[in-house]
């Protein structure tokens, strides 16, 4: 009977293999375009970064540079489909095609650079690690913290961070480790460890979701350099300049002054650097496959980089957070975009 | 007289297509082929398309310093381990929580499985009660409650319950004294061992002796005298040489003794009592299925009761108890994975979680993980076997 079934077996490896091969390295863009929406991994839930609204509606920085890829990709910032993912499950989805953009506060190590098979398309929020503590505890630094418990979420760069600072300074801890940043957040409410430590906006966003955010402070010391950015699959080059300049096309209009309001009248600019932007002058999204009016959408529909801060962070938002390292390189921050030209 | 057409056949061998057993063998032999070649397929596609992706592959990362904290750990471990130290300190957390979790999901499992047979009307209710419960919700949502509700309503290490001023319950854990042992214990420990040996040996030299001559001593009752007396006297004898480091407040939380992490707890009693639920039902099918006739058999010969079960009964309902009481040891230890839901380190939680995605090396870190469970599960069938060919029916 089963003598039968081998010519089957055998093709149909055949086509699995075959299958296995072809699967991976198909350009992002042509399935993005065939498909009619970008697929983009989010976190589960950071306020001002990637959470639904009340309407159920993801919003948030990282949002944001989904939103602005599906602007200059297909036309309508609202074409996609969010992905929630934990900090452990984000690079594997990424890597088996899951999703097109991984936008969920991903810090850019050289690990995960170099070794992941990914690529980080830039940066849209450089933030450092800190430490939120209950204000009962009376502790005014990081340095107070000698045999605390803390809650971490795991596979994330802050649970290296707090072990290497730690051990410099020679202190102890106990490392309590949750899957997801609400369940860190349950935890340090009740009591189960002394601190919270994630990246500092991540903190803040926190903070708000505690029964009494006035009951914990966020201490003074910033312990890491944490870049945080949206990331993409290695080797399909065209996606990553897509995904990299649209988030410079951002920073590039803020620079000039152009934003979502003013975008319709400053189309028709003199200025050169504006008509390159938005496309009336030479077309700098052919080379990505792009129509030649993708950052004019990207502007128009999402905003520029400023306004996206504002808007999900900023002091404008619940969150509050100053511009900082984030502003501008021409007002003391370091964000830069490489000119269009 | 005509000869009868039939001759002796030919001795012409029939080619080996024809021949059954060959042609078995060969089929074998291109099955075998065939399964090895689609596993060198999968194998290869899977490295070159690791490798077209830039995806680093390989065990090297074992060597790498791992860098992070775990919360307990059995071993010695620090930031500066490395990741394959990682592995050992998940895996031993894993075996540590299967083995206490099977002791006590047996010993929960037998008391509700002889409770549930009780001519007692209460303690058989009861009994019924918690198998019912305890079976019938699913295990996740038990550790959650074990968790959440119970041990996260504990008040903070500065109102903690204690017993005695040496245990300590709260939110961060339960934190007992642990025991110090200074020179002379060594010695209390060796008497000890040889106690154990002894009784050992009086046990088999009474059975010897009940063949021989029908008399029997007390053996139960004289080798745990032997064994309890014997290492007290030489522990006095040595001058006390075990003190008690108790559990003191400082700082943050307690430190000194030792300390059992609320997941552990919250996990522990989780996995036993779902499991012992199961246990439970297993006994008492055992039970029930040594008919009535070998009780009455056995008290026909002027057994006591306590002979009867424990000559008659037991050994005849374990041979029904052992095959499915290991399918629950088995669940009980890959159900230990769901540890990561609460954050006990063991090592899903911490190899195939943590370790996984600082290195990001996917396929290597699950391979290991999978390969272990099944290594330990195949273990535990593998004992339960033996064990189970042991206790079965003698034919004789």
């Amino acid at each position: 009977m089963h003598n039968n079934k081998k010519p089957l077996l055998i093709a149909s490896a055949a086509v699995l293999a075959a299958s296995m091969a072809t699967g991976a390295s198909a350009a992002t863009l042509d399935s993005v375009k065939e498909k009619g929406f970008v697929q983009c991994g989010v976190s589960t839930g950071l306020p001002g970064f990637s959470a639904p609204d009340d309407a159920g509606n993801w919003q948030g920085l990282d949002v944001d540079v989904c939103r602005g890829v599906a602007a200059a990709v297909l036309g309508d910032a609202s074409k996609v489909r969010y992905v929630p993912l934990t900090a452990k499950e984000r690079f594997t989805a990424l890597q088996s095609g899951e999703i097109d953009v991984l936008s969920r506060n991903t810090t850019w190590t050289a690990t995960r650079d170099t070794s992941l098979g990914l690529n980080f398309a830039g940066v849209n929020y450089y933030d450092g690690q800190g430490f939120m503590v209950s204000k009962d505890l009376g502790v005014a630094s990081a340095k107070e913290l000698d045999g605390a418990a803390v809650c971490i979420q795991s596979g994330t760069t802050t649970e290296l961070n707090l072990a290497d600072y730690f051990r410099l300074n020679d202190m102890s801890f106990e490392p309590v480790v949750f899957d997801t940043s609400d369940q860190t957040v349950k935890g340090f409410e009740a009591g189960r460890c002394d601190v919270l430590t994630s990246d500092q906006s991540q903190l803040y966003a926190l903070r708000i979701k505690l029964s009494d955010p006035a009951s914990a402070m966020v201490l003074p010391e910033v312990i890491s350099k944490e870049p945080l950015g949206p990331v993409v699959r290695q080797g399909d080059d065209q996606w990553f300049n897509i995904v990299k300049w649209t988030l410079f096309a951002q920073i590039n209009a803020e620079e000039m002054g152009l934003s979502s309001d003013n975008i319709e009248e400053k189309k028709s600019d003199t200025n050169p650097n504006v008509a390159r932007l938005v496309g009336a002058d030479g077309n700098y999204g052919e080379a990505m496959g792009l129509p030649a009016d993708w950052a004019y959408q990207v502007i128009k529909q999402v905003g520029n980089y400023g306004q996206m801060f504002e808007r999900n962070v900023g002091t404008g938002s619940a969150l509050g957070i100053e511009r900082g390292l984030n502003a501008l390189w021409t007002d003391g921050g370091v964000q830069y975009a490489p000119p269009v030209r | 007289m005509t000869q009868p057409a039939s001759r002796p056949p030919a001795t012409v061998k029939p080619p080996f297509w024809r021949d059954p057993a060959k042609r078995a063998l060969i089929f074998q032999l291109l099955m075998l082929a065939g399964v090895f070649g689609v596993l060198a397929i999968i194998v290869s596609n899977t490295l070159t398309n690791l490798e077209s992706r830039g995806i680093t592959t390989g065990f090297a990362f074992l060597d790498n310093t791992a860098g992070f904290g775990i919360l307990q750990s059995l071993i010695d471990y620090s930031e500066q381990s490395t990741y394959g130290d990682t592995f050992i300190v998940g895996l031993l957390n894993t075996l540590l929580i299967s083995a206490l979790g099977v002791i006590a999901a047996t010993v929960i499992g037998f008391v509700m499985g002889v409770a549930r047979l009780s001519p007692n009307w209460l303690i058989s209710r009861l009994a019924a009660v918690y198998i019912e419960v305890f079976r019938n919700i699913p295990l996740l949502l038990q550790i959650f409650f074990w968790y959440f509700a119970v041990l996260r309503t504990l008040p903070s290490p500065r109102g903690s319950l204690s017993l005695g001023e040496a245990f300590f319950l709260n939110v961060r854990g339960l934190f007992v004294p642990a025991p110090i042992t200074s020179s002379g214990f060594s010695v209390v420990i060796a008497v000890f061992v040889l106690a154990v040996v002894a009784s050992g040996i009086f046990s088999y030299w009474n059975r010897q002796r009940q063949a021989r001559t029908g008399q029997r001593l007390p053996a139960g009752w004289i080798s745990l005298g032997l064994i309890i007396v014997a290492p007290l006297l030489a522990y006095f004898a040595m001058g006390m040489p075990l003190s008690w480091e108790l559990p003191e407040l400082k700082g943050f939380n307690f430190r000194g003794g030792i300390t059992v992490v609320p997941e552990f707890l919250a996990l522990w009693v989780a996995l036993s009592v779902y499991t012992a639920a199961f246990i439970a039902e297993i006994v008492r099918s055992g039970i029930e299925a040594v008919p009535h006739g070998q009780t009455e058999a056995s008290r026909a010969l002027s057994l006591s009761g306590g002979m009867t079960l424990r000559l008659v009964v037991v050994p005849q309902a374990l041979r029904v108890i052992i095959p499915p009481l290991t399918s629950q040891y088995l669940n009980l230890i890959k159900n230990s994975s769901l540890a990561t839901a609460i954050g006990y380190p063991d090592l899903v939680s911490v190899f195939a979680g943590t370790t996984l995605n600082q290195t990001g090396q996917a396929i290597e870190v699950i391979a290991m993980t999978m390969l272990v469970y099944l290594t330990i599960s195949l273990l535990v069938s593998m004992f339960m076997n033996w064990f189970n060919a042991r206790m079965a029916l003698v034919e004789r």
